[in-house]
């Protein structure tokens, strides 16, 4: 930058701050919205195959490609399912009865189409998206690899290793250490908590363990497959029915075992030798998106710390600077929902960022949102939906997540007037009930040689 | 099956330019419900003083931090209280901020943009305030994690000498600090001039309608001289360079690989192949590091091959950065990943690509252009970046048909590029002192 500095160090040729900020024309006034436009229909058409998979299709013609998404109830009991279904995932594209992994993406390539494979303790999904054109090519890879994925040996073992690995590099980030901190302070032993398997146990995991999930729990019934993007809604469903045929075995997918009720109970401080920050994370029951209550939960929640303009994000990050980023959201299962709130925080403000945030969920109640405050959420939970939906994967992601807690579109068009019905007392109610900072369990993982001392006087954690 | 016009007949764009300079891009689309505006500004980390890394992204926050007509926190709310969302980033060679809310929200946002761009608020309590956010974001970014900052921090000071390109642009936590109201006030005047900056909005919008709010709100802004562009450029290195660094929390050593690529402004063919020629190496399981890396010697966890320090092609001005990065075992010698790097480009240098392996991988490039058209948010930013780079908007949807272009020959002059120059090496080395989280 070239810039001329006078003896007195101020530079020449600019203006100050003070001069920058102002006009002569003044401050103006804020334009008002004008008419909004509906977003279009959904052109959906959806079916259940003899089979039991579940059909979704929606033209979204923007442009000539199509989003896939299949998603597959995976639950498991065992303590070892974690690490089997990992090991499915990652191996699942490495080979069928008659293509190999190489060909498998070549075809793919060949179509402009790729598929991703990830695995939770709810669900199997495969993600896939192609040029529209190739649709019954991408179908026809998709029959293969639920009907003949081989797991062959030789690339099962490298995919295991890479897999042990990768869950090692995983484990060193701070926010998977705070994640699984709380799903075993939340859940205990519950399916639910085990996120992430042990690399040990993946070792362990054979290509006959594979083969046998693979034959028990890859499963059509209760499986629902999305598509959307250039396509006609009847003639992608009966491409479906022709590709998936034969992919029709008996039993029905396995969904997640209800959870345990969260009760509130103290923090639970985790020590992070050396840390820099700290991560707070905590969570209180919820409700789920079919409770008449939701609504105004999903205000209540937007107010406290759901979107920038949240109490929580105002007081943490732009009046203390005590973060990068604050967030709640609910989470939800196919039984039940969570609060969460999240933050990651510099070390030496641990103890003043928990005071804050328990702050913050107090005057929710004490203090509930006014009328500014709620109809500024309004607008922002039914505009973000509408942004949300403006593509094909966004489409396609949203209508598969509803699919798992048993929702489909009709929930999604008639979700904004339930919003412009919510009332302010409605909103107080949720508040006092559900964000309470006694509702809430959790654990602030650090550096506990620096934070146990000033945590310890605030009281409500459980120390090392 | 319909057949859909392809994004270049889609783009119908109109361009303006107002008397103070701004440059704006008109992009019309009348089958979506939203709206986005964008700002795209030419200044990077690139162009911030010595003795200010990372001023440029700092300032970026305070841009968000209140306008002559809007209060602290204003900007925020009244996006998202509109129904939108926001948000901003800095890059080597521009700075951009976008909206994108309903369309009835169109003239608030055009607001909120020229509201700032106008006459920020600039002042001592918020610049404190968001060198504090700022150090929270690169310890959440960099500090307390693996890999933090590898390879966009850790690599340009291995491949360049010169300050523009090797600096850390998150910036030192000193320099940082020691940032001043002035030099926020003379970076503004300077950089944030009107005709250094371009304008996108993408949307349901009527031409005529949307360039008389353009000018309403964008028309008295302050014309300031638009600061001279200097050249970044260095010469190429004719010998390799290697450089060490430690990490406490990695669990596994990384390797990246930085090599110079043609000045897309001058050969954008040339440039086209590189992209090319790193998808051959590192994307999909066919691709040929893939194959040999990660599955036939079994040395490498995971890769990546491509133009761009962000990790996407076509972000930046000359000088660009072509890059390889792997992960592997703590038994695995960098230099045996080298080698194997070396043997694949010299085979393709020799023989190059065959074309219908090129021509799977233009087939997945389209697919992901048109998803990036999709998106109504990053078809905005791809026209405004390729505006502001290049004066090519159009380039964000011409491209699958420029890469499909490429033939073999172009790819392995491009691989016998890279091995003749001299490359950036860092190695990143495990040092195992804070790993995991146990309870105590």
């Amino acid at each position: 930058m070239t810039v001329a500095t006078n003896p007195s160090g101020r530079r020449s040729g600019y203006r100050d701050a003070a001069r920058i900020g102002r006009t002569e024309a003044g401050p103006r006034p804020l334009p008002p919205l004008s008419e909004s436009k509906p977003a279009a229909e959904f052109e959906l058409v959806e079916r259940t195959l003899p089979t039991g998979l579940r059909v979704i299709a929606v033209a979204r013609r923007t442009v000539p490609t199509v989003e896939l998404r299949l998603r597959i109830p995976f639950a498991g009991e065992d303590r070892t399912h974690p690490a089997r279904a990992e090991v499915l995932a990652s191996a699942l594209l490495s080979g069928t009865a008659k293509r190999d992994r190489v060909q498998i993406d070549n075809e793919l390539a060949a179509i402009g189409a790729e598929f991703a494979v990830g695995v939770d303790p709810e669900r199997l999904l495969i993600s896939g998206s192609a040029l529209a054109t190739g649709l019954p090519e991408l179908l026809d890879v998709l029959a293969d690899l639920l009907t003949a994925a081989a797991y062959p040996e030789v690339e099962f073992s490298r995919e295991r290793e890479r897999l042990a690995e990768r869950i090692m590099v995983a484990r060193s980030q701070p926010r998977m250490v705070a994640r699984e901190a709380l799903q075993r302070r939340r859940y205990g032993d519950h399916p639910a908590a085990r996120e992430l398997p042990e690399s040990g146990d993946v070792l362990d995991v054979t290509p006959d363990d594979v083969a046998r999930l693979h034959a028990e729990q890859v499963l059509p019934t209760g499986s629902t497959l999305v598509l959307v993007g250039d396509i006609e809604p009847d003639r992608a469903i009966a491409l479906v029915a022709e590709a998936l045929g034969g992919w029709a075995p008996p039993g029905v997918a396995s969904e997640l075992p209800p959870l345990p009720a969260l009760v509130g109970r103290d923090l639970l401080l985790v020590h992070r030798p050396g840390a820099v920050q700290s991560q707070l994370r905590l969570s209180a029951a919820a409700v789920p998106r079919t409770d008449p209550r939701y609504p105004a939960l999903q205000l209540a929640n937007l107010v406290f710390g759901g979107y920038f303009s949240s109490r929580l994000v105002e007081n943490l990050r732009e009046d203390k600077g005590y973060t990068y980023s604050a967030q709640s959201f609910v989470e939800f299962s196919p039984y039940a929902a969570a609060l969460l709130v999240e933050t990651d925080v510099t070390t030496d403000v641990t103890a003043a960022s928990v005071l804050e945030t328990r702050y913050e969920l107090a005057r929710l109640s004490a203090v509930p949102p006014d009328e500014a405050e709620l109809e500024s959420a309004r607008r922002y939970a039914i505009g973000s939906l509408l942004i949300s939906l403006d593509s094909q994967p966004g489409v396609a992601s949203t209508l598969s997540a509803l699919a798992g807690v048993g929702l489909d579109a009709r929930w999604l068009r008639a979700h904004p007037a339930a919003l412009e019905a919510v009332t302010l007392e409605q909103v107080a109610q949720v508040a006092a009930e559900f964000f309470t900072p006694t509702a809430f369990t959790g654990v602030v993982v650090g550096d506990a040689d620096v934070v146990s001392h000033r945590l310890r006087a605030l009281g409500g954690i459980e120390l090392p | 099956m319909s057949i859909a016009p392809s994004p270049t007949q889609l783009l119908h764009l109109h361009r303006l330019r107002l008397p103070n300079g701004l440059r704006v891009l008109l992009a019309p689309d009348p089958s979506t419900p939203v709206v986005t505006v964008s700002v795209h500004v030419d200044v990077g980390f690139r162009s911030e003083p010595e003795g200010r890394t990372g001023f440029a992204h700092l300032f970026e926050h305070l841009m968000f931090q209140g306008s002559e007509s809007l209060e602290k926190l204003a900007h925020f709310r009244h996006v998202q209280g509109s129904g939108g969302v926001f948000n901003g980033s800095t890059h080597q060679d521009y700075t951009d901020y976008f909206e994108v809310l309903p369309a009835a929200a169109l003239e608030r946002a055009l607001f909120l943009e020229a509201d700032r761009l106008r006459a920020p608020t600039l002042t001592e309590e918020n610049l404190r305030n968001q060198v504090d956010v700022v150090k929270e974001e690169i310890r959440l970014n960099v500090l307390s994690r693996p890999y933090g900052g590898f390879p966009w921090i850790l690599l340009p000071p291995v491949l360049y000498d010169t300050f523009p390109n090797a600096h850390n642009g998150y910036g030192d936590f000193s320099e940082l600090e020691r940032a001043t109201l002035d030099d926020a006030a003379v970076f503004f005047d300077s950089f944030y001039a009107p005709g250094n900056t371009v304008l996108t909005v993408v949307g349901d919008i009527d031409i005529d309608e949307t360039s008389r709010l353009v000018d309403k709100h964008f028309g008295d802004i302050l014309a300031r001289p638009t600061p001279p562009r200097p050249s970044f450029a260095e010469p190429w290195r004719g010998a390799q360079r290697q450089q060490t660094v430690p990490d406490a929390h990695a669990p596994m050593p990384a390797l990246a690989l930085g090599y110079r690529l043609p000045d897309p402004a001058v050969d954008l063919e040339g440039y086209l192949a590189h992209t090319l020629l790193g998808s051959v190496l590192a994307d999909g399981e066919a691709a040929r590091l893939q194959r040999r890396l990660v599955y036939g010697e079994s040395i490498v966890t995971d890769l990546s091959a491509g133009a761009g320090l962000s990790g996407s092609p076509l972000n930046a001005r000359d000088p660009d950065t072509f890059i390889i990065t792997a992960v592997h075992p703590a038994s695995v010698e960098p230099e045996r990943v080298m080698r194997v790097v070396d043997e694949e480009l010299d085979r393709l240098v020799q023989k190059g690509p065959d074309s219908g392996e090129l021509s799977r991988i233009s087939a997945r490039w389209a697919s992901s252009i048109y998803h990036e058209h999709d998106r109504v948010m990053s078809r905005t930013l791809a026209l405004g970046s390729r505006e502001l780079l290049y004066g090519r908007a159009e380039l964000a949807a011409a491209l699958p048909d420029k890469l499909a272009a490429i033939g073999p020959a172009q790819v392995a002059k491009a691989a016998a590029g890279l091995r003749a120059q001299g490359r950036a090496v860092l190695v990143v080395e495990p040092t195992g002192a804070t790993n995991g989280g146990e309870q105590r």
